[in-house]
């Protein structure tokens, strides 16, 4: 069986800055990938390129079997690409089940349905107490939860994550791996970007790392963290290595 | 005429392309200071020429007033401010209006003896009619000093600076308010300058604001928000094309080819020539 | 909590029922035309105010170009009844058919500009309009076109002796106007507007089509206002492109909807309830010494509104609701 997601030789430039270069990765059915590089490595950029909020300046991205390189934003979320975006972009002056509906139309037309599908998704993340919330009242933790349900309601095969965890308490992070499981256990494929190893290792079943806009290193997560490469790029970087 | 409309958007450049707050009552503010001009004559027998720096000075402090007296609040509203602003300065051009019509009286005046009034001076065969000439000369220093003030000096970094993020500006000690108070001021100085250089060549009625404002908006766009030299470029753009489409179509329709290329404009630079923003 | 939901949505049905019962049964008691004559302004600017909603307050689209569509429905409608003898009935839908084509077309080049420089593009594009109009022999130019009289009749929608008819168009209008929103509000489009006005980027990577989005918008908004265009040319019998198509139009649209709260289903009436009667008032009663009191009064007020209610009169009704909410929730704890 094809891959869900592949992106063959992407690279995305702009102006002089190269932020993905010849960008090769595969992310297979029901898999839990960890997306991992030091800040400025190009992850955010690859996700764009996936959703397509842009389109690479070079190279193919394939989904589910078609070469969606082309395909605008909406369209792709209609195949089945759903994502969060690192810097939280709710729908401030709706509240959140109507943040989620949005997302509950594209495979609802009737608003009943569509509205029925939203508080399915707001009980499996865990919102539902705060359906009738203003968006813009919400807590970040919520606020990131939103985004994942928001996403979720479009019924992707394949979700995006840009550092979902991060920025979170302890307990609030543990809620966050929690729900990931339960994403991954209802059939939905996730591609994660993550900063704190501690956190994302167990969970994933195979991570990526991006170094400069490259793939550094690729394989299974306990290999990855001991790979002196990987040490190196991380060591460059001291967030990374606080965090 | 091209270097006049930049002089008048040189203030709207200012409170409009660099403070991103929207002044619907420029218009009005050019009205008061044209009247400024035409009762200092009136009364003193002031030349508008001489007076300008007496009209832009009272229009700074008019403009600075305006600014801390109605529009900070109107830049306190969190959601929809575009509107709350627009709607906010509109309502005050219609006060302004309605106050010019009750003290000055609707009726149009002019000034009409003054050093420069309809005065030409011939310059290597080509006839040149004085005041737009001085109106030029004034635009082009005005451009100037108000690029210098922006680019080089510590108010038009602050005023930046707080465009972008009045919260972090708090913290290192600059006052909101005191940058766009004295920026509106400013903004206002200027347009009483224009106001001053108009008054010698146009009538002056309580809605003589409203046909130049719209023209001014076009000119700052056209440049592109938040760039001094778009404004001016603006200018010298818009006076180009109403001079063609003068000799083209009918006087009725010259506002049309100003406004096409800003269509023109935008659709090939969303922000404008010149703008950031 | 669902049930909330619907139990709200048949309220506010219910509450525009009895409004526009009410509003009908007015002319019983008004019989004074001058009266008749502001509650039919107030109408239609309700009407237009909705609309002008559905793509700036709803879809965050903001025009200050509408006058454009209002003065297309009407010279539509009056052109083709003075020069082909079509009814204004046809002449109104084909005004606002014409009014949203052009909305669309126009909406290729405008959707891509953002802020102000969207605003300052839609003013520009109604001014040539006018200018346009202004100049254009064949349409009456700056002249305009006097509605030849025909006698009363509603076959040609024209009425002399008396203002009813007028008074109850505008109110279907503006119920229609109301409809058409309420109707949106819980439909895909209208959760598509409201996520590309609050984040198009967010909006476009849930499968919402933002393009479309705008265009619907702006369709059924231009549509709606050139109908009303099509009524005040018939309601004044004489047109010329500045009584229809000037700037003022597009400020006076706008407005109630702002006052009365952006992007609300009852925000564009409340706003039109109270801005047009106390423009209509203060214009005639402090107005006639023609030393612009009216206008000091009028533009002080639009300040104070603004400041003050920066969400609208509708602010305060939920601020009410808020406050009875926490009430009850404190008797239910102490119960
Ligand atoms: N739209 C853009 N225009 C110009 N440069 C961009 C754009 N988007 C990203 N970049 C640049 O591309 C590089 C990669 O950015 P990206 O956001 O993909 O990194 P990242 O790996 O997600 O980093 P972080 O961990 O900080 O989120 C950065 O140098 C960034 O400044
Ligand atoms: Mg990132």
């Amino acid at each position: 069986m094809t891959a869900l997601l592949e992106t063959r030789g992407v690279w995305q430039r702009f102006g002089g800055l190269v932020a993905n270069s010849d960008v090769s990765i595969s992310v297979g059915r029901g898999e839990i990938v960890g997306l991992i590089g030091p800040n400025g490595a190009g992850k955010s950029t690859l996700f764009n390129l996936i959703a397509g909020v842009l389109p690479p300046t070079q190279g193919s991205i394939w989904f589910d079997g078609e070469d969606v390189t082309n395909l605008p934003a909406a369209e792709r979320c209609q195949r089945g690409v759903g994502r969060t975006f690192q810097v939280v972009k709710s729908f401030e002056t709706m509240t959140v089940i109507d943040n989620v509906i949005v997302g509950a139309l594209v495979r609802n037309t009737v608003m009943r349905e569509a509205r029925g599908k939203a508080h399915e998704v707001l009980e499996f993340t865990g919102l539902a107490a705060r359906a009738d919330v203003l968006a813009s009242d919400l807590v970040p933790a919520e606020k990131r939860r939103l985004e994942v349900a928001r996403a979720l309601a479009t019924e992707p095969k394949l979700l995006l994550l840009d550092e979902v965890l991060t920025g979170l308490t302890p307990t609030e992070a543990q809620t966050g791996v929690a729900l990931v499981r339960k994403v991954r256990d209802a059939g939905i494929t996730v591609l994660m970007v993550e900063h704190v190893m501690e956190i994302v290792m167990p969970l994933v079943d195979r991570a990526i790392v991006l170094d400069l806009g490259k793939v550094l290193v690729e394989g299974k997560p306990a290999d990855v963290v001991r790979d002196p490469k990987v040490i190196k790029a991380y060591l460059g970087d001291r967030h990374a290595v606080g965090a | 005429m091209g270097l006049l409309y930049g002089l008048i958007a040189v203030g709207l450049a200012l409170i409009f392309g660099l403070m991103d707050v929207t002044n619907f009552a420029h218009g009005e503010f050019l009205m008061i200071a044209m009247y400024l001009s035409f009762f200092l004559f009136a009364f003193f027998a002031i030349d508008p020429l001489l007076s300008a720096p007496l009209v832009a000075a009272a229009m700074f402090v008019f403009g600075a007033v305006v600014y801390l007296l109605i529009v900070r609040f109107a830049m306190r509203a969190k959601t929809n401010a575009g509107m709350v602003q627009i709607f906010t300065t509109f309502g005050l051009a219609i006060v302004m209006r309605g106050l010019a019509q009750f003290f000055f009286t609707p009726d149009y005046r002019s000034i009409p003896q003054s050093w420069l009034g309809g005065k030409t001076i011939s310059f290597a065969g080509i006839f040149l009619p004085e005041p737009q000439l001085v109106g030029a000369l004034v635009s082009i220093a005005a451009f100037a000093g108000l690029y210098f003030f922006i680019h080089r000096t510590d108010f038009g970094r602050a005023l930046e600076a707080t465009r972008e993020d009045p919260g972090a500006v708090a913290l290192v000690g600059i006052d909101k308010n005191r940058v766009f108070a004295f920026g509106w001021g400013l903004g206002a100085g200027l347009v009483g300058l224009a106001g001053a250089i108009m008054a010698v060549f146009f009538y002056i009625y309580p809605d003589v604001g409203a046909s130049f404002a719209l023209i001014a908006y076009v000119t700052v766009a056209l440049g592109g928000f938040g760039s001094v030299f778009g404004a001016f470029a603006g200018g010298i753009i818009v006076g180009l094309v109403e001079a063609v489409t003068a000799l083209m179509l009918p006087p009725s329709l010259k506002s049309v080819g100003i406004y096409a290329v800003y269509l023109l404009v935008v659709f090939i630079r969303p922000r404008g020539l010149f703008g950031s923003m | 909590m669902d049930k909330n939901f619907a139990a709200r949505r048949r309220r506010d049905l219910i509450v525009a029922g009895a409004l526009a019962t009410l509003a009908a049964l007015a002319p019983l008691f008004v019989k004074d035309v001058y009266v008749q004559n502001i509650l039919i302004l107030t109408l239609m600017y309700a009407a237009l105010s909705q609309s002008w909603n559905i793509l700036s307050g709803y879809c965050g689209q903001i025009s200050l170009g509408h006058a454009l569509y209002f003065g297309i429905g009407a010279y539509t409608t009056e052109l083709l009844f003075t020069k082909f003898g079509v009814l204004p009935w046809f002449g109104m839908l084909a005004g606002g058919g014409i009014a949203a084509l052009i909305a669309m077309g126009l909406g290729y080049p405008f959707f891509r500009l953002r802020g102000h420089y969207f605003v300052i593009a839609t003013i520009v594009i109604a001014e040539i309009g006018l200018l346009l109009f202004q100049n254009w022999e064949w349409a009456g130019a700056a002249m305009g076109i006097t509605i030849p009289v025909r006698g009363d009749s509603w076959l040609k929608f024209q009425f002399l002796r008396s203002k009813l008819p007028y008074f109850y168009f505008a109110l279907g209008l503006c119920c229609l106007a109301w409809f058409v929103t309420w109707w949106l509000e819980d439909s895909k489009w209208g959760f598509w507007w409201r996520a590309v006005k609050d984040n198009p980027e967010a909006a476009e990577s849930l499968g919402v089509v933002v393009f479309n989005s705008k265009m619907g918008a702006a369709a059924v908004s231009a549509f709606l206002v050139a109908v009303g265009g099509a009524f005040y040319a018939q309601f004044l019998a004489y047109i010329d492109p500045e009584s229809v198509m000037g700037f003022q139009f597009s400020l006076l649209m706008a407005l109630p909807a702002v006052l009365g709260g952006i992007g609300t289903l009852w925000g564009p009436v409340l706003g039109a309830a109270i801005l047009i009667p106390m423009t209509e008032l203060t214009r005639s009663y402090i107005g006639g010494s023609g030393r612009g009191v009216d206008l000091i009064v009028y533009g002080a007020l639009i300040v104070a509104i603004s400041l003050a209610l920066p969400q609208g009169l509708v602010s305060l009704f939920s601020r009410a609701k808020a406050k009875n909410q926490v009430k009850n929730q404190v008797k239910g704890a102490t119960r």
